[in-house]
């Protein structure tokens, strides 16, 4: 006996929405209709949503066996052309890599969502922390590749970020990843939904769709460093990573222009951040945020430079030395660089979060 | 002789749909030959417009170099988590991959599973030496109790080294699968059963049944330490005793209701 569903309409509208639907919504309003995805805490609501949305915008759902088996259906969906994503979380993420490692060698436009829980292995089992950066900024998989890492801080950037990620998966041939937190997951907000126009893109010709479909010519994909050479190959990336830094470079700036101090956070945290700033400024104190939303390409250059400006930068991460490390290679020791990482939460357990209270505090011992 | 002009006909050559490019695969292997069955199939079925092929790893990942029709390429053992990839999007071609044994009863073997329990609706060739070809000659989940390999070389010992795996029989067991069979490529007749089977496994996905799968045993001389010819006796008498040819599954319709699990009230 098969169920009836009802077809559903996506129009515009204003939700309230947490932040792991909001980016199950933002891939359906991009057009995505193929979704496969294995449980794993604190993203399952996204996984629960695709399963009762896919089917009634004529979609395709599948749980699949592992997270190994949600990146190679991935892989497949993506060298056939269709939008296509998946999402996980740290350990499933982990899984992950080999077969992100096969999406870039294919250049396959593809999307995952990471939804950062806390700890390496089992780790938190679901509530939060940023302990990730490494992991989505520096890929695990083998064969030194770049992807691009979208980070969002809520609902409404999560949806906004994700019709982004293919977008940008598509223009530049190339795997997105969405990261957020737990806390991001988990907040809600009201989320303003419409499909956004990012402009035209490429056609696909290299796409698995039959032969018949393209005047007879063929695509097919084989290991291009056998097949077209090491050079060739890595040539390609090297100019598509190029063209990536120089385009789309993303961050969010906040009170940055007289600051003598930058604060430097993504994600949930730059949230805090950012009441922290105006918590500060109420006392009088000269703060600033910088909110990088690539992680990959990092707005390297904008954060030097505002950082050189206000002479001094601290950088706040719920978790170890991550993001952190890449801001002090990249202020290239122009300026000190302060760190408020895990010890920073309010209790020392999974449930912790840094709070705005704690980062004045922190700013305040720097003076 | 004088003058006389002989007339030329062609009375053999390779398939319209296998390019120029040579195949890398040693002399006497099989894969040669499964290959022209896989393209006369895909020619005499006129469904190369629609078919999309997917390579798996080891010996057989350049595959789709060889066939002038869209071809993919999967991770080892991954190639069924592909292929379902491609055929979710692309529910109307042919599609199809080849997966050796040790991609796919051993580092695949869960991916296989599950491709089997969703019933998906491709076609896998798979193929079986008995043992690990591109990495020198290993043992696999197929090499036979007793055969020496490079990691066994007293012979495989089911006691520590496991039992052969039957992959054509096991697929005949699960719910989801429409076709299942074993044919041999060492003999023109089986040559011939062989298309036979490939064609009956493309017409049960074309018809939407369920999965299929055609296994094919096929000959590794330098592996097995053989000539060419000692290697396709050794098919013959070693081999086909163990793993028997023929059909072991063929369905037209599987039984995909869904019972009603709660009382309706």
């Amino acid at each position: 006996m098969a169920v009836q569903l009802q077809e559903a309409q996506l129009k515009e509208q204003v939700r309230l929405t947490d932040g792991n639907e909001a980016a199950a919504w933002g891939a359906l309003y991009a057009g995505c209709r193929h979704y496969f995805g294995y449980p794993i805490t604190p993203q399952n609501e996204i996984t629960e949503f695709m399963s009762r949305e896919m089917p009634r915008h004529g979609g395709v759902f599948i749980q699949t066996e592992s997270e190994s088996g949600s990146i190679y259906i991935l892989h497949g969906a993506a060298v056939s052309g269709v939008r296509a994503m998946t999402s996980t979380s740290g350990p499933g993420f982990s899984l992950m890599q080999e077969g992100i490692s096969w999406i870039v060698e294919h250049e396959a436009p593809a999307v995952i969502v990471d939804v950062q829980r806390v700890g390496p292995g089992c780790g938190g089992g679901g509530p939060g922390g940023q302990v990730d950066y490494f992991q989505v900024t520096k890929p695990s998989g083998h064969g030194n590749y770049r992807l691009i890492v979208l980070a969002a801080s809520g609902p409404q950037e999560v949806f906004d970020l994700t019709q982004l990620a293919f977008y940008l998966a598509e223009k530049h041939r190339i795997l997105v990843i969405v990261v957020s937190d737990f806390l991001v997951a988990r907040m809600q907000e009201p989320v303003n939904m419409r499909t956004i126009d990012f402009g035209p893109l490429p056609e696909k010709p290299w796409a698995l769709v039959g032969k018949g479909k393209k005047d007879g010519k063929r695509a097919w994909f084989f290991a291009p460093c056998l097949s077209e050479g090491v050079v060739t190959f890595y040539d390609r990336l090297a100019a598509k990573y190029k063209r990536i830094k120089e385009n789309e470079v993303r961050y969010d700036s906040y009170l940055t222009d007289d600051a003598d101090l930058l604060l430097v956070a993504y994600g949930s945290t730059a949230r805090m951040a950012k009441r922290a700033v105006e918590m500060g400024r109420a006392e009088g104190l000269k703060l600033g945020l910088f909110r990088p939303i690539t992680l990959w390409p990092f707005p390297e250059q904008q954060m030097r430079d505002m950082a050189v400006k206000a002479g001094k930068v601290l950088v706040i991460e719920d978790g170890p030395e991550g993001l952190v490390e890449d801001v002090r290679y990249m202020t290239l020791g122009k300026v000190p660089v302060h760190f408020l990482g895990y010890w920073g939460r309010h209790v020392p357990t999974t449930a912790g979060v840094i709070y705005p209270e704690r980062i004045l505090e922190e700013v305040k011992s720097l003076r | 002789m004088t003058g006389a002009t002989l007339a030329k006909t062609k009375v053999a050559g390779r398939p319209r749909l296998k390019n120029a490019t040579p195949v890398w695969y040693c002399p006497g292997c099989g894969y040669g030959i499964i290959t022209r069955v896989t393209c006369e199939v895909i020619e005499e079925m006129g469904i190369e417009d629609i078919a999309i092929g997917i390579a798996p790893g080891g010996c057989a990942g350049p595959e789709g170099t060889y066939i002038d029709i869209d071809y993919g390429h999967a991770a080892h053992g991954r190639a069924q988590a592909v292929t379902t990839g491609v055929k979710r999007a692309n529910p109307k071609a042919v599609v199809f991959n080849w997966q050796g044994d040790g991609d796919l009863a051993a580092i695949g073997m869960g991916g296989w599973m599950h491709a089997m329990l969703r019933a998906e609706t491709f076609t896998t060739i798979f193929l079986n030496n008995a043992g690990y070809g591109s990495t020198g000659g290993q043992m696999a989940p197929t090499t036979p109790a007793g055969m020496r390999s490079s990691t066994s070389i007293y012979g495989k010992d089911p006691r520590t080294a496991g039992f052969t795996v039957h992959v054509a029989e096991m697929a005949a067991t699960m719910p989801g699968v429409a076709y299942s069979a074993r044919v041999a490529i060492n003999t023109p007749a089986n040559f011939r059963r062989a298309k036979e089977a490939l064609r009956r496994a493309f017409e049960k996905q074309m018809a939407g049944v369920g999965y299929s799968i055609v296994e094919f045993l096929s000959p590794c001389p330098p592996n097995w330490g053989l000539t060419p010819i000692e290697a396709m006796r050794f098919v013959e008498e070693k081999l086909i005793p163990i793993f028997p040819l023929g059909v072991f599954k063929d369905v037209d319709s599987i039984d995909y209701s869904m019972p009603a699990f709660y009382e309706n009230k």
